[in-house]
């Protein structure tokens, strides 16, 4: 399995929506590659014939009744948010002006 | 009754003389509320509470002592306090989860849990201190400060639920609710010498818990007694239609089996990969006391192994980062929390986002973030993710197979005692090493119980045993902890909390401070 390095880190930090100092670059990336070298046996534990399990507890087809549940009124879900206008979410710009 | 010997008696003793008449649930709040002031502040403070709910706790008292003045049929621990793990939201007392990405966070909605605690009318004294998102051993990866263990104020009080396990072993309350994903309720339980249970996966809604790893976390109970941790349970637990992995089937009579009273006849079974090497002389000393207790109380004790156990931990930090990297997405600083714009260029969405994220959160959740974006990144995703969930049935069979021939299962709750502050920070490795004992009961979701099990030879502090059992069947943990509890405390002559330290009161220092 291949290692992790610091360009890695620096895409995945991206994915994520995390902005990070080339500081924090390279300490991440060391402290990770020590974690997932120390993870890697993992892939080797268990044969392609072991099922694959998700949840602990398996439970199917957990329906309710349609019908219109508990629900917050506009102002409880905007009441925790950094802007807000006419009863929504206000976000910045969602594309770069060209 | 001095408040004082109030405050250190159990939540069942507080609620029958709450019942009685003896004393009123105001006296008990304010007690509660006393002690909180004179030893959480300060430098040298437990710091067990981000939040003090003393207007509305008393004011539920209050209530209680009306009602029940007036000869109503009241819940048995009504007026009892509580303290709640700050993960889990709270109408009218903030919700941080220890980040500052939600510093000063209102919950628009109490979680499930909550609404039953209302229900029975206990009063909240307040919201109690963890790792930020619940992610870490220590507390120490709180935003808000770290909280000192009170069998020494130099060493962790375990974590993520810290705050809770300190708070209840400092008398500052006598029952908390923590959460549980690879540990969180039984490894501060372990540190503290308090009792925790993480109930059965789905025995306990979710509902209004801050998820980190949604397939793994799991509410349960903090108190100093096993049957105060079963009342709580039966008070918490129960179908949630709310929560779509809530079972309709959880074990019932949990109070009723920790008052029972015998173990003769049990089988308990020594998971070999859970003891012995890694695990310090005295944790060792005081586990092998316990089964000899066991043994002599007529519970046959048989060694099974779980050869899969040595790939839990990894497997763990695979599932739980890559499911906590996806819960955490939602904190995007625009529909709740911090929003932080970045200094220079365009003023994007996306770039809001990096920037709120990154003045958000701490080291240890960037750091799991990015590795559980690592394992679900196309190209490594069967290689980590889909093996650690291939090692997880391993685990779950491993388990079947042990409660074949065993009724519950036992070993020490974690590898060693509380370390000092500061000492694992900078290796989080090691810190994760913590978990090793009490990982597989979550990635099975089995119920798992932590008590007190004596001090260790070399340390003096407190040593955690864990006893585990078959999924649904929680009320095997409480009956035989409880029979365990009081061999021990037979052997002690009281309860071993009696034998920590006492606290200097910081109020002045912390007044001071202000």
């Amino acid at each position: 399995m291949a290692a992790i390095n610091r360009d890695d880190v620096a895409h995945l930090a991206q994915l994520a929506h995390i902005e990070m100092s080339d500081d924090e670059l390279d300490r991440m990336a060391t402290e990770l590659a020590v974690i997932v070298d120390s993870i890697k046996s993992v892939s080797e534990a268990a044969g392609a014939d072991v099922p694959a399990t998700s949840h602990p507890i398996p439970l199917t087809n957990v329906m309710r009744e349609d019908v219109v549940g508990h629900v917050l009124t506009v102002d409880e879900a905007l009441s925790g948010a950094p802007d807000a206008a006419s009863g929504r979410f206000k976000v910045p710009a969602i594309l770069e002006e060209s | 009754m001095t408040a004082s010997e109030l405050i250190r008696s159990s939540a069942a003793e507080m609620a029958a003389k709450l019942a009685s008449g003896e004393i009123t649930s105001v006296e008990l709040v304010q007690a509660h509320l006393n002690r909180i002031a004179e030893i959480d502040g300060g430098e040298r403070g437990i710091h067990a509470f981000l939040h003090v709910n003393g207007e509305e706790a008393l004011a539920v008292a209050a209530d209680v002592d009306a009602r029940r003045a007036a000869g109503e049929e009241l819940h048995e621990l009504a007026g009892v306090p509580i303290a709640i793990k700050d993960l889990i939201v709270t109408k009218g007392q903030p919700t941080t989860a220890a980040s500052k990405i939600l510093e000063g966070w209102m919950s628009p909605y109490d979680a499930t849990v909550i609404k039953k605690i209302r229900a029975a009318r206990m009063p909240m004294l307040g919201k109690t201190n963890l790792d930020e998102f619940a992610m870490g051993s220590s507390t120490e990866h709180s935003a808000y400060g770290l909280t000192r263990n009170p069998w020494d104020l130099d060493r962790i009080p375990g974590g993520s639920g810290g705050g809770s396990a300190a708070a209840v072993a400092s008398f500052e309350a006598p029952l908390a609710l923590g959460t549980d994903t690879g540990g969180s309720i039984r490894q501060p339980g372990s540190v503290t010498g308090t009792v925790g249970v993480k109930p059965t996966y789905g025995a306990v809604s979710r509902y209004g818990a801050i998820a980190m790893a949604s397939s793994l976390d799991q509410i349960g109970p903090v108190s100093r007694t096993v049957l105060d941790s079963a009342l709580l349970q039966e008070v918490i637990g129960g179908y949630d239609p709310q929560d779509s992995t809530s079972l309709t089937d959880a074990s019932t009579g949990l109070a009723d089996a920790a008052r029972l009273g015998n173990v003769k006849g049990m089988k308990i079974g020594v998971i070999k990969e859970l003891h012995g090497e890694g695990f310090q002389a005295g944790v060792e000393n005081r586990f092998n006391e316990s089964l000899e207790l066991l043994r002599e109380a007529g519970a046959e004790i048989v060694e099974v192994s779980c050869p899969n156990f040595g790939y839990a931990l990894g497997a763990y930090y695979l599932i739980m980062p890559s499911e906590a990297s996806s819960n955490l997405a939602k904190f995007d600083g625009v529909r709740f929390g911090l929003r932080t714009l970045p200094t220079e260029g365009p003023l994007t969405i996306e770039r809001v986002m990096g920037a709120t994220r990154a003045a958000g959160f701490g080291d240890e959740v960037k750091r799991r973030i990015i590795l559980g974006t690592y394992a679900l990144s196309a190209g490594y995703y069967d290689a980590y993710y889909g093996s650690a969930q291939r090692v997880r049935t391993l685990v779950q069979r491993d388990f079947e197979a042990a409660f074949a021939q065993v009724d519950v299962l036992i070993s020490p709750t974690t590898p060693t005692t509380a370390f000092k502050l500061g000492e694992k920070l900078d290796d989080p490795l090691s810190m994760y090493l913590q978990d090793v004992a009490t990982i597989p009961a979550n990635l099975a979701g089995i119920p798992g119980l932590t008590l007190p099990g004596g001090l260790a030879d070399e340390d003096g502090l407190p040593v955690g045993i864990q006893l585990l059992a078959p999924a649904r069947e929680d009320a095997r943990v409480y009956r035989v902890g409880a029979v365990l509890e009081s061999l021990l405390e037979a052997k002690w002559g009281g309860p071993m909390l009696n034998q920590a330290p006492e606290l200097a009161s910081t109020a002045v220092a912390a007044e001071e401070a202000n």
